[in-house]
């Protein structure tokens, strides 16, 4: 296997258990946990597609990661402080029970 | 003799023809008029109708001073007005109008004894409240009249005779609240339509042999001789020819319309209308109609007819009238009613008139038709006197003596009967009637109808005089007091009875005018040698003779005795099975009973079971179909199509719900639903790039 | 592929596995960021340096302790009663476990996978370079990237600020 397929697989691993928390866990900060680590994952891919891959000189892919973590954080910091706006409404971060959007 | 069937050829038409059709238009226009009008506008009504008439009298004495003219210059008229009706593909269906002689002596007598009825009705239905419709149907009937009068088709006329039987219903019917007046309008329209049959048959016979229906069109109508020598020259069944089957035919619609013998039933039952209305309808026109219809088609009747003999079609004319004459007056000798005796009466001299034109041809006939308008009118509108005078009572033997209370009207009513009765020499009636007699003397066929026809003028003689005895001799048995009709009434009686005796001038041996007037010959003044004639003073003694023998008789059994409505009849007394039956008038109205209205009733029943059972079945058979139809289809409607919806919608609402569940609210669910996609996405990328 | 490589790769595996598996939520904190410096590591081994710091400045310096403020003020450190796995966790493994089984497919079936594409001489980046193409090539994401940034902060302190008014 080339070291391009083994990081590949590598972030492949941790998408999908970053996922599988996401899917699974009832506690909505745990689904925020899974998702910054399916962005990690994601830039984990793009590192080592610039590093392996064609023109490493343009700087595209650490670039492109560099952006990647910026907005994450961003997105972290809306996101946990949606979920301390909710738990302040609902009493609970326990998304089973959050289910006023039901249809 | 009869006259030798000369054939008038045409004449261009005149300004009087061409507005010919202005004299049964106006009473028409006026009926209809005055159905428009409410009760109250009496004076109104009857100044229309009576205007109009007058109005029409005058346009026909125009007429008749046209022909007049044209007769005395040498050149007899006969114009006219002919416009196709309807067209069917290249033949048609032809009217118009014609003025000859025959129309023009009709016409003035129609026009002028109906003003004279009309204006004499102002004063007898004073009292009555249909005053308005009864004028209005005068005037209809008059227009109707006039349009039998001047009819060049036999569709026209045709259309024009049922119209006057129309109106006879409707005024017989007048006082239609009486059961017995209903009834009598009634029987009169059903018997005359029964009659009309056979005329309707010869009509459409007439019109498929020759294609046309008018008289006289420019050589090539019905009674012209092409057409004529056509119908002779087509045999019919039973030895006839065409010409004479078809002649009998429409007289089959003349016995009828003039009550000749088997079909004249509803003349004495129809004198429940009005006694004007008697006067005028049943006694000087419409009755006259069928008469006028025979000299009318005089030529199809005698066609063919070899000098000194006859055709079978005048024969059998000559005999029904004839018998008839003797039938109807046999039977008047016996009633009772003042205006049923005259009904009778009228049905003799009906068949007097047709005898006459099968005797004697045309003039005799019509002589005779137009002298007995004038006093049989007379007559009626003098009983309408009486009756008026008296309070309403018709019984003969409840009246009496009346020459004393109501002179006027005594006066012009025995001038009247005396023209009936034929007394020699002054009246009208003697010279009509000898006309007849001499033409039966003369006959080649025979002797019988003269024989009939004397027989006939001695009952005449006879049960007139009985009337007159009971009515104006003897002592008033009647209630209340009697007294003379007002002048509105007896003006008009005056004048009629001038008539009765002025008319007889023209129809003397001595000028014979009106005969020549009709067959456009020359009328010479023959003077007292005229009556040199052999056999003529003869026969003038004869009839003379057997009518004062019948005054006389009459005057015996009954003259100025009076006795009351409970005692026996005096001729009853002497024979009293004769009495009998001639009061029942002869059982002829059971006998019908009997037969035809029995069969007709039975019929009547059949049908009405037809009705209620067979096609009343079969409708509710059908029904029942229907039913059970919607039924089935209320079934299939609730539980096919209704609970097939219902399950379909309920379903579609369950499996909504199903899917709703996707939409749980839960933030999980949806990511879970986006991952899920992703795999397929990407699944289906993959495969389609190595693919 | 060396020793280091698949130390690291345990190392971020079983941070991430213990990270959404744990009990006690802050417990799960403290393992995520043993992930984020699994994967700092990583990233040094691919030479990109930078990348490497900055997620160990943003991430474990930024991110987790984010993380962990946000458990203590939402008491995600107490025992739920109910268990901490969803009533149908099993459906989330499982499409998780397909969508590895996608990519790993993909990774495995592609041109990457031949032998031969993995030596490729290790680029020298340095941090001037980094700069200059921020400033000159990248400027435009990076100043959207700043007003990004400055929206997500007052939009994090308006979400999470206390109104007046409202009960706490």
């Amino acid at each position: 296997m080339t070291p391009l397929a083994g990081y590949l697989l590598v972030a492949a691993l941790v998408f999908a258990i970053g996922l599988a928390g996401a899917l699974t866990r009832r506690n909505a900060i745990l689904v925020l946990i899974g998702i910054e680590l399916m962005l990690n994952a994601a830039n984990l891919n793009l590192v080592a597609f610039w590093r392996y891959g064609p023109h490493p000189e343009a700087l595209t892919g650490m670039m492109f990661a560099v952006f990647s973590i910026a907005v994450a954080a961003a997105e972290a910091a809306v996101g946990l402080g949606l979920v301390i706006a909710i738990y302040r409404s609902a009493r609970t971060a326990d998304l089973d029970e959050i289910n006023r959007m039901k249809g | 003799m009869q006259e030798a069937v000369q054939f008038v050829p045409q004449t261009a038409a005149s300004g009087i023809t061409g507005i010919l059709w202005l004299i049964p238009a106006m009473p028409i226009v006026a009926a209809g008029l005055i159905a428009l009008l409410k009760q109250p506008r009496r004076r109104l009504a009857a100044g229309l109708a009576i205007g109009s008439l007058a109005a029409s009298m005058v346009l026909a004495f125009v007429a008749f001073g046209h022909v007049l003219a044209g007769w005395a210059s040498g050149h007899a008229v006969r114009e006219t007005v002919n416009f196709t009706w309807m067209r069917f593909g290249t033949s048609g269906v032809g009217l118009g109008w014609v003025l000859d002689p025959l129309a023009a002596v009709m016409m003035v007598m129609v026009s002028f004894v109906g003003l004279l009825i009309f204006i004499y009705s102002v004063g007898y239905m004073a009292h009555d409240e249909n005053y308005t419709r009864f004028f209005c149907f005068l005037s209809l009937f008059a227009g109707a009249m006039l349009g039998v009068v001047i009819a060049n088709s036999l569709l026209l006329l045709f259309m024009c005779w049922e119209i006057v039987g129309l109106t006879s219903y409707l005024l017989i019917g007048f006082w239609y609240q009486k059961p017995s007046a209903a009834a009598a309008a009634k029987k009169a329209f059903i018997t005359t339509r029964f009659g009309d049959v056979f005329f309707l048959l010869g009509i459409v016979w007439l019109f498929a042999q020759t294609g046309t229906l008018l008289f006289y069109s420019q050589g090539a109508g019905n009674l012209e001789p092409l057409a004529i020598g056509m119908l002779l020259q087509t045999p019919a069944k039973l030895g006839l020819s065409a010409a004479g089957a078809i002649g009998l035919l429409i007289f089959a619609g003349a016995v009828g319309k003039s009550g000749q013998l088997p079909l004249h039933v509803w003349l004495p039952d129809a004198m429940e209308g009005p006694t004007p209305v008697s006067a005028l309808i049943h006694a000087a026109t419409m009755v006259a109609a069928g008469v006028y219809l025979v000299a009318r088609v005089y030529p199809l009747m005698a066609a063919g007819v070899l000098p000194g003999g006859t055709t079978t079609a005048l024969l059998v004319i000559t005999w029904v009238g004839a018998v008839t004459a003797v039938f109807a007056a046999l039977i008047a000798i016996a009633q009772n009613d003042i205006k049923r005796i005259l009904a009778y009466s009228t049905v003799s001299q009906l068949g007097y008139m047709m005898a006459g034109l099968g005797l004697g041809g045309v003039a005799v006939g019509m002589f005779h038709l137009i002298t007995h308008a004038f006093f049989k009118s007379l007559l009626f509108l003098g009983a309408g006197s009486v009756i008026h005078g008296s309070h309403e009572e018709q019984d003969v033997r409840r009246l009496g003596g009346l020459r004393k209370y109501m002179p006027v009207t005594f006066a012009t009513y025995a001038i009247a009967m005396l023209a009936l009765c034929g007394f020699p020499l002054v009246f009208s009636g003697f010279w009509s009637k000898d006309a007849i007699l001499e033409s039966a003397h003369k006959w080649h066929a025979g002797q019988g109808p003269y024989f009939l026809l004397v027989f006939g003028a001695l009952l005449t003689a006879f049960y007139m005089t009985r009337q007159v005895s009971y009515v104006f001799f003897g002592q008033y048995r009647g209630h209340g007091h009697a007294h003379e009709s007002p002048r509105v009434m007896t003006v008009p009686l005056a004048l009629l009875a001038f008539f009765a005796i002025a008319l007889g001038v023209v129809g003397t041996p001595m000028w014979p005018w009106f005969r020549s007037f009709l067959l456009d010959t020359h009328a010479v003044w023959g003077g007292l040698a005229s009556f040199k004639e052999p056999g003529l003073l003869a026969l003038m003694l004869t009839s003379s003779a057997i009518v004062l023998f019948g005054i006389g008789l009459g005057w015996v059994f009954y003259g100025n005795k009076s006795p009351s409505a409970e005692e026996p009849d005096a001729l009853e007394r002497a024979m009293p099975p004769v009495w009998r039956t001639l009061s029942n008038r002869m059982y002829v109205d059971e006998l019908y009973g009997a037969t035809i209205i029995a069969f007709y009733e039975w019929w009547a029943r059949v049908a009405d079971w037809l009705d209620r059972r067979l096609w009343g079945g079969m409708v509710a058979g059908v029904t029942w179909l229907f039913g059970l139809w919607a039924q089935l289809n209320r079934f299939l409607d609730e539980n096919f199509v209704n609970g097939g919806f219902d399950k379909g919608c309920e379903e579609l609402s369950a499996g909504g719900g199903l899917i709703a569940r996707v939409q749980s609210g839960r933030a999980q669910t949806y990511l879970r639903l986006l991952a899920l996609g992703v795999v397929i996405l990407a699944v289906i990328l993959i495969w389609s790039s190595r693919g | 592929m060396t020793v280091v490589f698949w130390i690291l790769a345990v190392i971020t595996v079983v941070g991430g596995v213990a990270a959404v598996t744990l009990k006690n939520t802050v417990h799960c904190a403290l393992a995520l960021t043993a992930a984020f410096a699994g994967l700092a590591f990583l990233f040094l081994q691919l030479d990109a340096q930078f990348v490497g710091f900055a997620q160990i400045l943003v991430y474990i310096g930024a991110v987790a302790i984010l993380v962990v403020f946000a458990i203590l003020l939402t008491r995600g450190s107490e025992k739920p009663e109910r268990g901490v796995f969803s009533r149908t966790w099993l459906a989330g493994l499982l499409i998780a476990a397909a969508v590895f089984a996608v990519l790993s497919w993909a990774v495995l079936s592609s041109a990457a996978a031949l032998p031969g594409a993995g030596e490729v001489p290790a680029p020298s980046v340095s941090v001037a370079q980094i700069g200059n193409a921020l400033m000159g090539r990248y400027v435009l994401p990076l100043e959207i990237l700043a007003l990004l940034l400055t929206a997500a902060m007052i939009g994090a302190v308006l979400v999470a600020l206390h109104e007046k008014g409202v009960r706490k």
